[in-house]
C-alpha cells in the first residue's frame, strides 16, 4: 500500500506538469494582447512594448514557462495584474470559501444521494424508488439559475428561515482567522456566529448539491442493484441476516466502489463549478473570482486560478484511488 | 475492522449534516433580532447596507476607471471642487473659493481652512500641490483620468501659502473645475500615500465624511464615520457597508428581507414590483447618459452616409423604450443628454418611418438590403439594460425595411476590443457623463482624435473636429454652447449612430431610508442619509 501510495504520488508529476503547459498555452491562445488589454485603449506603444517586457511575453514560450514553473516551485504564483498583488496571498479566502461550500454540498450528496440510492435499490420497484429516481431525474436537469432563486423566494422570503445569499451577516461581521467561517467562529467560541454562517450555507449548498446528489442516488441504485442479485447476498439472507445489514453492510460494502468514482469526480467538478451558485448566491469564492479575473484579462489569476482547481482535482482523485485499496481489499496495487 | 471504519466515518458524516440541517431550522428565525441588539447598543446614526453588483478594484480612484471605486471613494475623499446633489454644478469643497485669470492660463483656489485627513494630517496647499505633482508624475496607464483631463496641459501647480493653490496651463482647459470635482481627483493624505506606498489603493485615507475600515475582496467594503469631519452634524450614519451581490435579482431579494438597505442596479422590469412594496420606496438616478447603436463608418455599406440615415429612420426608439426600460427612458437625439449645456433642442431626430428608410436604402444604391453583423453588449448597464433583446428588437426593425442583421456577442473584453479596433459593423454601447461637460460626451466619444479609445463607431469629421478643439479652448462659456450646438447639428446629418435612450437609472431603498440623493454620475455622497432605527 505504501510503495503505491509512493509510485501514485510519482505518477502525479507528470499529470502535474502536462496540466500546467496546457493551462500555460490555453492563456495564450486567448486572442488579443495582454499587455494592450491591460493598460487600455489609450496606451502609447511604447508602454504596451515595456509593459510585454516587464511581463515577459517578448521572450521565447519556453523561456516563459519555465520562468513560470520556477516560481510554482517556490510557491510563487505571480501578480495579479488588476490588483497587484501576490496571488499566493490574494487567493486564499476565495479558495476557503468555495471549499467550505463544496464541502458542505458534497456531505449533503453523499449522505442524501447515497442513501436515495440505497433504499430506492433495496425497495426496487416501490413508490419510494419512483419517486427517488424521478426526483433524482429533475435534479441532473435542474438549472441552478433557476433553483437558487426558488430557494430564495421559499425559504428567504416567503418562510424568513434563512439569509437570501452571502456567506455571513455582514451588520455583525465575522473575524477571520482561517477563512473557513465554521471553524473560524467555533475556534472563537461564538456560537451564534457559527449558527449564522451555517444558516448561510444551507441554500447554496443545497443548490450546489442538488447536481451530484442526483447523480450519485442513480449510480448507487444501479450497482446496489446489480450486487443484491448476486449469490452472496442470497447466501447472506438465507443465513437469516437482518436485511438491514444485507443491505447497509454486505451489499454497500462491493458496491461503492463506482460510487467513490462518481463522488471524487464530482467533488472535482465542484469546485469549479460553483461559479453559478457562487453567483446567485453572492459567494466570494474561487469561481466568481476567475470568472472577474477572465473579465479584466489578468492573465497571471486566470493560469494560478485554474492551475489549482486542477492540482485539486486530481488530488481528490488520488485519494479516491487510494480508498478503494482500503474499502476493498480484494483491490492489490502491485 | 478497517473496513467498519469507513462506514461509521459515512454515518457520523450523515448524522451531522442532520442535526446541523435540523438544528438550523430551529434556530431559524432568531438571527434578527440579535442584530438589531447587536447594532442598537454600540451605535446610534446606524448602519447602511449598500448592495451593489461589482466590487471595487482599488480604492485609491486616481488609479482606477471604474465606477464601482468611485461610488466608495465619493465617500472617504473629497474633491476641490464638488459636483451639486443632483447636477454638475460647481460648488466649494475643499477649496472655497477660486478665480481665473483673463487668459484662462491661471486658476488660483482658496482652500478650506482646519480640515484634517483621517490620519491625523492637515489638509493645505502642499498637500494638494503633492497629489497633483503624484498624478503628473505618472503616466496615463497609471492615472488615466489625469491624462485624460488635464494631462500636459497643466504647466505646474504651486502652494502660494498654507491655503491658496495656483494652476498655470499651457492651453486653457474650458471645464476645468468641472474636472476638479471629479471623483479620480478626491485629495489624499500624502503621509498615507508615502507610508503605504504600492498598498495604498487598500488602505486609503482622505478627507471625507467616512473613513476606511475593512475590505473584504468581492464580499463588502466597511467605511465608518470620521467622527472629525469638517462638515458639523455629518455623517448622520456610523457606518456603510457596500456589498457585492452580483445578481440583480438576489439584491432584490436581500432589499425585500431587509438584509440591505439600499441597491442599485435595479432591473427596470422590477420597478412595478418595488412600487407595490409599501417597504420599499425607488430612487431615481437623473439621466447622465446615453445609450447607442454605432454604425462604424468605415464598414462595407456603412461608409455610405444615406445607408446610416436610413437605419436612423427604421429605429422605433420608443417601442424599445417601453419594451426594455420600462418607459425610465427618454428618446435619445443627440450624443448628449439634454441636461448637459449646449444640448441643441433644435436638432430634429429621424423619424421613425421604414418607408423613408427604403428610400434613402434604394438612393443609396441598396434598393434590397444588405447583410450586417449586429452587436449585442454581453453585459448589462443602466443605458442598456439588457442588450441581447434590444439587438433583437433591433433585427427586427432593421428587417422590415430589407436589411439583415445578423446578431453576435462577444464577452465583454473581447467585444470592446474588437469594436474598439472597428470591426464591427453595428454595435451596443452606451457612455455615462464622469462631469457634466459637452466636451465629455461629444469629444470624448466622436472627435476623430478619441478614435482607438472611445470613438467606437470610427466616426471624422474635420468639421466636427475644429468645433469641438475651439470649444476646448474657450474660456466663453456662452461661445462653448454655441460651437457644441453646431456640432450636433453637423453629427446629426452624419448619424455616425443611432442614439437609442437617455435612461433613468433606477436604485431601490427601504423606506426607512431618508435624505438620499442619487447623483448622475453614479457616485452617491451619502453624508446626508438617515435611516429608521
Amino acid at each position: 500500500m505504501l510503495s503505491y501510495t509512493v509510485k501514485r504520488l510519482l505518477s502525479l508529476i507528470p499529470v502535474l506538469l502536462g496540466l500546467t503547459l496546457i493551462v500555460f498555452f490555453m492563456i495564450r491562445a486567448i486572442p488579443g494582447n495582454p499587455a494592450q488589454t491591460i493598460l487600455g485603449q489609450l496606451a502609447t506603444d511604447e508602454a504596451v512594448a515595456a509593459l510585454t517586457k516587464q511581463l515577459g511575453l517578448d521572450q521565447p514560450w519556453y523561456t516563459q514557462f519555465f520562468h513560470y514553473l520556477g516560481g510554482l516551485f517556490t510557491g510563487d504564483l505571480g501578480e495579479s495584474l488588476r490588483t497587484k498583488s501576490p496571488i499566493n496571498e490574494e487567493i486564499w479566502p476565495f479558495l476557503a470559501a468555495t471549499a467550505e461550500l463544496a464541502f458542505c454540498a458534497m456531505i449533503i450528496a453523499i449522505v442524501i444521494g447515497v442513501n436515495a440510492g440505497i433504499i430506492s435499490a433495496w425497495f426496487q420497484n416501490s413508490w419510494f424508488d419512483y419517486v427517488a429516481m424521478i426526483l433524482a431525474l429533475i435534479g441532473v436537469s435542474m438549472p441552478i439559475f433557476w433553483l437558487g432563486l426558488m430557494e430564495q423566494w421559499v425559504f428567504a422570503i416567503n418562510l424568513e428561515w434563512l439569509p437570501t445569499s452571502g456567506r455571513e451577516n455582514v451588520r455583525a461581521p465575522i473575524e477571520t482567522i482561517t477563512n473557513f467561517y465554521i471553524l473560524d467562529t467555533l475556534i472563537q467560541g461564538r456560537m451564534d456566529q457559527f449558527w449564522v454562517v451555517v444558516k448561510h450555507l444551507v441554500m447554496p449548498s443545497f443548490a450546489l448539491a442538488t447536481i451530484p446528489m442526483a447523480i450519485i442516488a442513480r449510480i448507487t441504485r444501479s450497482t446496489m442493484l446489480e450486487v443484491m442479485k448476486s449469490d452472496f447476498i442470497r447466501t447472506a439472507r438465507a443465513k437469516g441476516l437482518r436485511m438491514f445489514w444485507v443491505v447497509y453492510k454486505h451489499s454497500l460494502k462491493n458496491a461503492i466502489i463506482p460510487v467513490l468514482t462518481i463522488i471524487g469526480l464530482q467533488t472535482g467538478l465542484l469546485l469549479g463549478g460553483a461559479i453559478l451558485t457562487e453567483t446567485i448566491f453572492s459567494w466570494p469564492g474561487i469561481g466568481r473570482y476567475i470568472y472577474d479575473a477572465i473579465n479584466y484579462r489578468d492573465y497571471p489569476v486566470i493560469q494560478s486560478g485554474i492551475l489549482i482547481i486542477a492540482v485539486i482535482f486530481v488530488t481528490i482523485n488520488l485519494i479516491v484511488d487510494l480508498l478503494y485499496a482500503a474499502i476493498d481489499p480484494r483491490i492489490k496495487y502491485n | 475492522m478497517k473496513q467498519r471504519k469507513g462506514i461509521w466515518a459515512l454515518v457520523l458524516m450523515l448524522l451531522f449534516s442532520l442535526a446541523l440541517v435540523g438544528c438550523n431550522k430551529s434556530a431559524g428565525t432568531d438571527e434578527k433580532p440579535a442584530d438589531e441588539g447587536d447594532t442598537a447598543g454600540e451605535t446610534s446614526g446606524g448602519q447602511l447596507v449598500f448592495g451593489r453588483g461589482g466590487d471595487s478594484t482599488s480604492l485609491d480612484p486616481a488609479v482606477t476607471t471604474e465606477g464601482e471605486a468611485f461610488k466608495v471613494t465619493k465617500n472617504i475623499y473629497e474633491t476641490l471642487i464638488e459636483f451639486g446633489d443632483q447636477d454638475t454644478e460647481i460648488h466649494p469643497g475643499l477649496a472655497t473659493e477660486w478665480d481665473t485669470s483673463e487668459d484662462g492660463l491661471t486658476h488660483t483656489l482658496k482652500l478650506r481652512e482646519g480640515v484634517k485627513f483621517h490620519d491625523g494630517t492637515d489638509f493645505n496647499a502642499e498637500a494638494v500641490v503633492f497629489n497633483f505633482e503624484r498624478w503628473k508624475a505618472g503616466n496615463a496607464e497609471q492615472f488615466y483620468y489625469y491624462n485624460s483631463q488635464f494631462g500636459d496641459k497643466i504647466d505646474s501647480v504651486t502652494a502660494v501659502d498654507e491655503y491658496t493653490v495656483e494652476f498655470k496651463l499651457n492651453t486653457p482647459i474650458a471645464p476645468f473645475y468641472k474636472n476638479l470635482a471629479m471623483s479620480p481627483f478626491g485629495i489624499a493624505s500624502p503621509a498615507a500615500i508615502e507610508e503605504f506606498g504600492e498598498d495604498f489603493f487598500k488602505n486609503p485615507v482622505g478627507t471625507g465624511p467616512f473613513k476606511f475600515k475593512e475590505w473584504k475582496e468581492n464580499d463588502y467594503i466597511t467605511i465608518v464615520k470620521n467622527e472629525e469631519y469638517w462638515q458639523e452634524g455629518l455623517p448622520k450614519l456610523d457606518e456603510v457597508i457596500f456589498r457585492v451581490i452580483p445578481e440583480n435579482s438576489t439584491r432584490l431579494n436581500e432589499l425585500a428581507t431587509g438584509a440591505v438597505d439600499l441597491i442599485d442596479g435595479v432591473n427596470f422590469s422590477d420597478k412595478a414590483t418595488i412600487d407595490a412594496n409599501p417597504d420599499l420606496q425607488i430612487f431615481e438616478r437623473p439621466s447622465l447618459n446615453i445609450g447607442y447603436l454605432g454604425l462604424t463608418s468605415t464598414r462595407g455599406p456603412l461608409k455610405e452616409k444615406l445607408v446610416r440615415q436610413a437605419l436612423n429612420h427604421a429605429v422605433n426608439k420608443q417601442e424599445i423604450i417601453d419594451a426594455f426600460y420600462a418607459g425610465a427612458a427618454e428618446p435619445a437625439i443627440n450624443p448628449m443628454p439634454p441636461v448637459v449645456a449646449g444640448y441643441n433642442p433644435d436638432v430634429a431626430d429621424y423619424e421613425y418611418d421604414p418607408e423613408k428608410a427604403k428610400e434613402l436604402l434604394a438612393e443609396a444604391g441598396y434598393p434590397d438590403g444588405f447583410e450586417m453583423e449586429l452587436w449585442a453588449m454581453p453585459v448589462p448597464r443602466p443605458y442598456m439594460p439588457e442588450g441581447q433583446k434590444v439587438a433583437e428588437a433591433l433585427q427586427k426593425m432593421f428587417e422590415e425595411v430589407g436589411v439583415k442583421a445578423k446578431i453576435v456577442t462577444y464577452e465583454w473584453a473581447t467585444y470592446l476590443e474588437k469594436a474598439n479596433a472597428g470591426e464591427a459593423d453595428t454595435f451596443l454601447l452606451g457612455w455615462t457623463g464622469d462631469n457634466g461637460d459637452a466636451d465629455n460626451f461629444l469629444y470624448v466619444l466622436l472627435d476623430q482624435d478619441s478614435i482607438g479609445s472611445n470613438n467606437y463607431s470610427q466616426y471624422q469629421n474635420a468639421e466636427v473636429h475644429e468645433l469641438l478643439l475651439k470649444a476646448q479652448a474657450s474660456s466663453d462659456q456662452a461661445e462653448r454652447e454655441e460651437l457644441y450646438k453646431q456640432a450636433q447639428v453637423i453629427i446629426k446629418d452624419d448619424a455616425p449612430w443611432i442614439p437609442l435612450v437617455h435612461s433613468t437609472p433606477l436604485l431601490a431603498g427601504s423606506a426607512k431610508i431618508s435624505n438620499f440623493l442619487a447623483h448622475p454620475t453614479g457616485s452617491d455622497f451619502l453624508a446626508n442619509v438617515e435611516i429608521q432605527q
